[in-house]
């Protein structure tokens, strides 16, 4: 009791210093929280594919097509389900830096594999009816203010030329973590196109989407259809969706490291800042420990008066970081929706983040415990200043 | 009169270990900074490095990248007829017609795919890269199945070493020379016969035709012929151009992922500035007191503790840019969005970015230690001189 009264006391006798370190440590700690949910993000894209869900590419690599002629092959394959196909157009919008994703689909059956894409009856109807229609999600339309019924051109890097899609519909996502900056218009109209301008281009698909009926059946049915077109012009590699996407962030992974190693690293800033305060606090108290120690308390004694001021304010600062990681999230969520469409921060963030402010606080007493614990009494009394 | 400023720093070396931490919370903060500043520039000067003034890329129009790009074979050969072009020593034109597409290749460590460029080139290509040099072995016999792969490649792909297979397009492909391009973006490449190439993916149309210009300042006058001339849908960039643009986006977001980042860990670090600055003020209020007393003005004890909080700062920068200068050793690889292919480049350290650092660390110096330094240049003397 009278320790844990000896520490709050202590705790308060430096208030400007108190409050800098505490507001320090809750930065660092808001800092770390903020910057492991984007690294989660990052990954989010692949956590959240369908498990029964396949891709089929070319095995060269993605910016090969494939024959539309596999449609019917592969719809052979026992255990699939429902198969769609598409194209990444990779078009853009008035300038390269709106940049969103649009895909050529064959949109009956690609929004029937994509549940998650929900679309009013009517609008669905529209789109599925006008060949020169595109659906887009309901976070693009709202960035760039569009409307059902708007037109919207499209500049070609891919399929060269200026194409003109009139919106038919706007799509939620059924989930928060559903992607919406995504444009669908017909793979026909592409198709039509494309076969008019570069013959040699047309009737080429750059994906096969494949529904099977359970995900236990996920390997067989990659290994069936890789095999039907092994040594065939254009082979294929069927993944998962989650593989699938998880190759795309591999690609991208060197930088996910370093953000992650920086996150780590401001917490190891703020340990020093901590740990340097905590110094500067047990020399000045130095003769107070010697005092102590004159009067028979024991190095326990002070390790627990030291330990127990660090921990309280490297915690306190924690608890502050945590509490102001939710409205942070927030704010991120409304403000660079662009960016971010959902920002949400996960339990196991937040255990993270209180653990650090802990291990912080443990970390900056060792120093000043051992310096306090290894004085010799009539050293520490000596001591002035 | 002012206070001298070894005052200043030996106000420092007498709380060594408290200024160490200061400066080492500083310096890590430093370090982020230039640390990624030099990833920017690493990945700008690979690319820029990649191209040469004097070489003209034509794409096909709106194309961002080679590999979007798709050149027909009428449309090359009235790009090599035109004046423009440089004529080589043996009387050919110095222009060469290549085709660059991605293939998947699994790396040597864990196994991850990546995507990789792979350039199908002809005797001039190499003539126009002076930048690559063949390492180990020899240069593929044309019309064969053999490819040359970047050092980057050989080193850290499966099948990319000297003597290794690569399989695709329905053939085995050995590589039997590994090329140093120095640190330009062709050492994250793989090179072949173009016309092998094109048969084994497919193609009919070249991706890229790449020349030398018979004069440097011949490039307007081509761009503005060639893009209004209705038989092409190209249009041309000098190469140094094509190559800053690929790095563009890329090098936007890590500059500003490096200022959010620092910004956000410098607060961390000015708080411990003022602790620190505001604990050796506390400490020095007697000192303070007989330097007032003794007829030094309110104005030179500020400066004096500015300047040791500036001494403070200089010191973490100092750490900082010296711990990332070791950085340079390290070379990273990832994909470049705008060419959605594997590069590998380092950490560069500049001129510019070590004194923007160390700017960066004396301000943060500066914001830590004014306000104590002001409490100081307050103090009334006599309480000064009486607090014990």
């Amino acid at each position: 009791m009278f320790i844990i009264k000896y520490v709050l006391r202590n705790l308060f006798r430096h208030k400007l210093r108190f409050i800098l370190t505490v507001v320090g440590i809750a930065v660092a700690v808001l800092a770390f929280g903020l910057l492991r949910t984007l690294v989660g993000l990052w990954y989010s894209g692949a956590e959240h594919a369908s498990d029964t869900r396949l891709v089929t590419r070319n095995a060269i690599s993605l910016i090969f097509p494939l024959p539309v002629s596999y449609l019917e092959r592969i719809r052979g394959v026992p255990g699939v389900n429902a198969i769609s196909y598409g194209n990444w157009f990779g078009g853009v919008y008035i300038d390269e830096k709106n940049f969103f994703a649009n895909y050529a689909v064959e949109p009956r059956t690609y929004l029937n594999l994509y549940p998650e894409f929900v679309l009013p009856p009517k609008e669905k109807n529209d789109f599925l009816l006008d060949r020169k229609g595109c659906v887009v999600g309901q976070r693009l339309a709202s960035t760039y203010g569009w409307k059902v019924g708007d037109l919207i051109t499209l500049k070609g890097t891919i399929f060269p030329g200026q194409w003109e899609f009139a919106l038919r519909g706007i799509f939620k996502g059924a989930e928060k973590a559903t992607e919406e900056r995504m444009l669908l218009f017909h793979w026909d109209y592409l198709n039509e196109s494309v076969r008019q301008s570069v013959p040699r281009r047309a009737d080429q698909v750059g994906f096969y989407i494949i529904g099977v009926k359970k995900p236990e059946l996920a390997p067989e049915v990659s290994l069936a259809v890789d095999t039907m077109f092994k040594n065939s012009l254009a082979e294929t590699l069927t993944e998962t969706e989650k593989a699938f996407q998880m190759g795309f962030v591999s690609m991208t992974e060197a930088i996910m490291v370093a953000i992650q190693i920086v996150s780590y690293m401001v917490i190891a800033i703020i340990m020093v800042v901590a740990a340097n305060t905590m110094a500067m606090t047990a020399r000045e108290r130095i003769g107070e420990y010697a005092t102590l120690k004159t009067l028979g308390f024991k190095t326990g004694h002070l390790a627990g008066l030291i330990f127990g001021e660090s921990v309280a304010i490297s915690v306190l600062g924690g608890m502050l970081g945590v509490a102001a990681t939710f409205p942070a999230a927030v704010w991120i969520e409304s403000e660079l929706a662009q960016y971010f469409p959902y920002f949400s921060v996960s339990a196991e963030t937040l255990l993270l983040e209180l653990l650090c402010a802990l291990v912080v606080g443990v970390v900056s007493g060792i120093f000043p415990t051992w310096r306090g614990a290894t004085i010799r009494i009539a050293d520490g009394l000596k001591r002035i200043g | 009169m002012g206070i001298p400023y070894s005052y200043s720093f030996r106000n420092l070396w007498t709380r060594r270990l408290t200024t160490l931490l200061t400066a080492s919370g500083m310096g890590l903060v430093v370090f982020v900074f230039a640390a990624t500043l030099m990833l920017a520039e690493g990945l700008q000067q690979t690319l820029v490095q990649t191209g040469s003034f004097d070489n003209v890329v034509v794409l096909r129009k709106a194309a961002n990248s080679e590999v979007q790009s798709g050149v027909e074979r009428g449309q090359a050969a009235l790009v090599e007829s035109q004046p423009e072009v440089a004529i080589g020593s043996d009387g050919k034109p110095l222009l060469a017609k290549e085709l660059v597409v991605l293939i998947n290749l699994k790396k040597r460590d864990g196994n991850k795919p990546a995507n990789v460029v792979i350039r199908g080139v002809n005797a001039v290509s190499l003539k126009l890269r002076p930048a690559i040099r063949l390492k180990e072995g020899r240069m593929p016999r044309e019309g064969s199945a053999e490819v040359i792969a970047g050092a980057s490649i050989a080193r850290r792909f499966k099948g990319g070493g000297l003597g290794e297979t690569l399989r695709f397009g329905m053939r085995d492909w050995r590589v039997v020379g590994v090329f140093d391009a120095g640190s330009t973006g062709f050492s994250s490449e793989i090179w072949g016969d173009v016309d092998q190439m094109m048969q084994a993916f497919r193609r009919q149309v070249y991706s890229s035709i790449i020349f030398r210009l018979r004069d440097s300042s011949g490039f307007d006058a081509f761009k503005a012929r060639i893009e209004g001339d209705p038989r092409l849908t190209v249009e041309a960039k000098r190469e140094t151009r094509y190559y800053l643009d690929q790095s563009e986006s890329m090098a936007k977001f890590l500059r500003i992922l490096g200022l959010v980042l620092t910004i956000v860990f410098s607060i961390g670090a000015v708080i411990g500035a003022t602790i620190t600055m505001y604990a050796a003020v506390a400490n020095r209020v007697t000192e303070i007191g007989t330097l007032r007393a003794l007829g030094f003005q309110r104005r030179s004890i500020l400066s004096a503790f500015i300047m040791e909080a500036l001494l403070l700062g200089l010191c973490g920068g100092m750490l900082g840019v010296g711990g990332a200068s070791f950085m340079q050793l390290i070379t990273i690889s990832t994909m470049n969005w705008a060419s959605f292919s594997e590069l590998a480049f380092s950490f560069a350290l500049t001129f510019g970015i070590v004194w923007k650092s160390l700017l960066f660390s004396v301000v943060m110096g500066f914001i830590g230690g004014a306000l104590p330094a002001v409490r100081a240049s307050r103090m009334n003397i006599v309480e000064a001189l009486r607090a014990t």
